[in-house]
């Protein structure tokens, strides 16, 4: 089947069979690896993306459901220098082996888009649908929470 | 001599996370391959049986169905997988062929492999192979292990593969002497790494050049090389493994398992790249499990609180085959059980006994997870029946400083005698009781608060490292001056680059942005052992320190050429090189790229240590617990990254606490794993343990190694599910409840504390 929609702010087109996930034709097909498959049951959340600007397994979504929707991936969050959250992340070493990541950013990315003044309680409740075997999250939670002063501006701007 | 860099000790930020935070990191199922086929596995459904028959021929009529190997392909005999540590040959009866033998011992044992143009397609072709398997009954259990004879493996005569004993002293006359004794059962559940990233493949036969590229090698890249060469009958240099990102290994990741083998063999004889990632499901069914022991344990005291002996058997339950790495635990148990406390007597062992069940293999402190939980138990019984306060029953008998290099008990069959090499265990026990406020907190201790009874626990550990025998780093000073570093170390996801940038910027006295780290190409040194047993930063480490003193004398001889001046008359400053008041910079010094490689060899483990502490709440109704606070105080000897070894502190804890609580892979009767996917398997989350705190210092630098570091990076895990099981146990005193067996499920902490009730009652 031939499907298009936007991907990180580009028109892209592609065919897959009906049976294909969001997450394999966003890798296999339009290249974009950052999204990565834990567990392909819903579970991990390493698989995060966003569908017009909701935070969405990628592994539980047909690639077909996403025809003319738009689609964020972790590619599409930052170009040649991290984003805030992303240098957040960096700076508190909440990651390790870094599987798990692009999901966590994805994650508190659309989280702190629509809630910059999220609490403490409210960011590990979010994320607690996403695994991380590697940190323990506490540092996780550290760099969320610091970067929402940069979402509060943006979303003061808006 | 002025020092001009002091990246060691500071929390650099890492290198790694530019690629992985941008998603721009490459896994191995990111690695593609023109012309690539799809490898899907068939596995056995059944824990135990005879294959009577493996029909192909409606698969391979599914159009794009290419191949379908079974056990014919691979040649006349079936290559088994020999064991990477403690290779006894008793054990060989135990090893695991590659594909099912005609015969299969666990669900998720690899009976074919489909080549296909898609894994949708591949996937489509299992279910067309018709597999005809005479059901065997399974064994799943100790008692049955043990009461009947050899029914996994006919020819050997027992499900028993092999026993390790561990001694020290006298321990028969220890006990007959001794005041106190006390003999307890306990039971370590089956569970796993578990980590996020599945296994996967990209194998690639290049039939002109004989020659065969593996991506996603990981942990003991050099050593699979070997296994694998041998069994395809190749050179060793014929073949090279690449290690590309990886996502988290803990122990279990990069053992040789039966993939290993099928996805290059697939390779080679489809002449076309295969590639084979697993999902989640078959990771459980195959990877290894590990803990899953009992044990049956005495300690013996004198009357004043004196640790005297401790004596007793253990069962692991290490599944259908012996893997690489499989006695490890087992061995760790019996050897590893006194701890960082002295006791002159010990007489243990660990039978090792064979079920229908996924083999195991090492898990982030293997054994000592274990034997952590065994004896922080029973310290904290007899601490209750000689009335002596547990916090100074432990004070009493933790090893001091004086009594360095203290032996650890000796083990058979396969001698690997060790010793603690230094510490002070009281200094760190004391800041551990001071950070935490014990004195304070203790107050709580039984306390029913707002319907939560508050318990406190402390326990400490002992951290093994640095296994030898050797490891490799080559230096390579580019024309330009820029400095690669290739390593036979390899990376699980710990942040190597960074780490070893760090080390090889202080050593060279080059800038940290100036340094490339490669590591995980069994073609960049010569060789390598890799990630495992906390070794990569003590032994890849060292072998830097050795091969930058030998870049420094090519950089002088280079500079003596150009200066015209002896070699000795060369000075280093950074950068640049000078001689009689001229200088030259590094770049451009040479016309070829100066290279130099060294090797730090090591017989001796390292034993980094420390002191946790935990004040917990139980909810009697529910037998839900919540952490309220949990300190790690540990001595690493020296630290070259505090955040990343942080981080690995705080990991570990809370896998830990997943081990405690909540991790556990369950097997029904028949031999299936009940426990398939992560929503029956339970991990911590982010909202399960917020409050872990961790203290890392640098109190007694090893004396075996020239960095002074100490492996680092499991202690955290060790003493979580003694110190747990302890906390409980103060928590409901009032109740004698008395965690003998993990998990602590709630189902589990509530069935204890209404036992009690009934007991308190009757
Ligand atoms: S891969 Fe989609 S949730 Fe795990
Ligand atoms: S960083 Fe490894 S799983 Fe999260």
């Amino acid at each position: 089947m031939q499907i298009e929609f936007e991907l990180n702010g580009a028109t892209v087109g592609t065919s897959v069979e009906a049976r294909t996930s969001l997450a394999d034709c966003l890798r296999d097909n339009l290249g974009k690896t950052g999204t990565h498959l834990g567990c392909e049951h819903g579970v991990c959340g390493a698989c995060t993306v966003l569908v017009n600007g909701e935070a969405v397994r990628a592994c539980l979504m047909l690639a077909v459901q996403a025809n003319g929707d738009k689609v964020v991936t972790v590619e599409g969050l930052s170009s040649d220098n991290l984003s805030p959250l992303q240098a957040s992340f960096r700076k508190h070493h909440a990651l390790q082996c870094g599987f798990c990541t692009p999901g966590f950013i994805t994650t508190a990315h659309a989280l702190l888009t629509a809630e910059p003044d999220a609490d403490e309680e409210r960011i590990r409740d979010v994320l607690s649908g996403n695994l991380c075997r590697c940190t323990g999250y506490v540092p996780i939670i550290e760099a969320v929470l610091d970067a929402r002063k940069f979402y509060a501006v943006q979303k003061e701007k808006a | 001599m002025s020092v001009r860099n002091s990246y060691i000790g500071q929390p650099i930020e890492r290198t790694e996370d530019l690629r992985f935070l941008r998603g721009r990191g490459i896994y191995v199922a990111d690695v593609n391959r023109p012309g690539q086929l799809y490898a899907v596995i068939l596995r056995s459904s059944v824990a135990h049986g005879n294959i009577r028959s493996v029909d192909i021929s409606r698969a391979m009529q599914l159009p794009g169905v290419r191949h379908v190997l079974v056990g014919a392909d691979l040649g006349n005999a079936v290559p088994r997988i020999p064991l990477r540590l403690q290779p006894l040959p008793q054990l060989e009866p135990f090893h695991q062929p590659v594909l099912a033998d005609g015969k299969v011992r666990y669900v998720g044992e690899p009976i074919a492999v489909v080549l296909a143009d898609t894994p949708g397609i591949a996937e489509d072709a299992l279910d067309l192979i018709d597999l005809d398997i005479e059901t065997l009954p399974a064994i799943t259990s100790r008692e049955q292990a043990e009461a009947m004879p050899a029914v996994l493996f006919e020819d050997h005569g027992s499900n028993a593969a092999i026993t390790w004993k561990a001694f020290k002293g006298d321990a028969d006359a220890a006990f007959a002497s001794a005041d106190y004794t006390r003999r307890e059962t306990f039971k370590i559940q089956r569970h796993a790494a578990m980590f996020m990233e599945p296994r996967g493949f990209v194998a690639e036969w290049n039939a002109d050049a004989g020659k065969l590229t593996v991506w996603g090698a990981a942990k003991t890249a050099w050593y699979n090389r070997r296994v694998l060469a041998t069994a395809l009958g190749l050179d060793v240099d014929a073949v090279d493994l690449i290690e590309v990102d990886v996502g988290g290994g803990f122990g279990s990741r990069g053992e040789f398992y039966p993939e290993d083998y099928l996805i290059p063999a697939a390779a080679k004889f489809a002449g076309r790249p295969v590639k084979w990632t697993e999902d989640r499901r078959e990771h459980m069914m195959t990877a290894n499990h590990a803990r899953d022991i009992e044990c049956d344990v005495e300690i013996a005291l004198s009357k004043d609180g004196r640790f005297l002996a401790l004596r007793g058997q253990a069962w692991a339950d290490i599944g259908a085959y012996i893997r690489t790495n499989g006695s490890v635990g087992p061995r760790n148990v019996a050897q590893y059980m006194s701890g960082p406390y002295t006791f002159e007597h010990i007489d243990l062992k660990t039978t090792m006994l064979t079920t229908n069940k996924t083999p195991s293999g090492t898990y982030r402190g293997p054994g000592r997870y274990e034997t952590d939980f065994i004896r922080e138990r029973m310290i904290d019984l007899a601490a209750k029946d000689l009335r002596i306060d547990r916090v100074e029953l432990r004070r009493r008998n933790l090893v001091a400083d004086a009594q360095m290099p203290y032996p650890l008990a000796s083990i058979t069959p396969y001698d690997s005698s060790t010793e603690l090499d230094s510490g002070d265990y009281h200094a760190v026990f004391d800041l551990c009781m001071k950070e935490f406020d014990w004195a304070e907190k203790s107050k709580l201790s039984g306390r029913l608060i707002d319907g939560y009874y508050h318990g406190l626990a402390v326990g400490s550990f002992i951290e093994g490292g640095a296994a030898g025998p050797s490891e490799d780093a080559r230096l390579v000073l580019e024309i330009d001056g820029a400095l690669t570093v290739y390593l036979g170390s390899s990376s699980v996801g710990q942040g190597l680059e960074t780490i070893m940038a760090q080390i090889t910027a202080d050593a060279t006295e080059l800038p940290f942005e100036k340094i490339t780290v490669r590591h995980g190409s069994t073609s960049d040194v010569k060789n390598g052992y890799g990630a495992y047993h906390s070794r990569s930063t003590v032994m890849g480490g060292s072998a830097i320190l050795l091969a930058a003193e030998k870049l420094k004398d090519s950089v002088r001889a280079a500079a003596a050429l150009r200066f015209g001046c002896a070699v000795g008359d060369v000075t280093i400053d950074g950068e640049q090189v000078a001689h009689g008041g001229k200088t030259l910079p590094l770049a451009g010094l040479s016309d070829i790229p100066l290279e130099v490689e060294a090797t730090f060899f090591n017989k001796k483990y390292t034993w980094a240590y420390g002191t946790q502490a935990a004040h917990i709440a139980v909810d009697p109704g529910t037998g839900h617990v919540k952490v309220i606070d949990y300190l790690s105080v540990e001595d690493v000897g020296r630290i070259i990254n505090p955040s990343t070894l942080h981080g690995q502190a705080i990991g570990s804890i809370v896998q830990g606490l997943g081990g405690a609580f909540l991790e556990h892979l369950v097997y029904d009767e028949n031999g299936q794993l009940l426990t398939g996917s992560f929503a029956d398997y339970l991990m911590p989350t982010a909202l399960d343990f917020p409050n872990i705190r961790s203290i890392t210092l640098e109190l007694k630098p090893c004396p075996n190694n020239p960095l002074g570091v100490k492996g680092a990076g499991e202690g955290g895990l060790i003493p979580v599910g003694g110190i747990m099981a302890n906390a409980i146990a103060d928590a409901l005193s009032h109740l004698n409840v008395q965690p003998m067996e993990l998990p602590l499920s709630p189902a589990r902490i509530w069935q204890m504390a209404e036992d009690g009730a009934i007991q308190a009652v009757a």
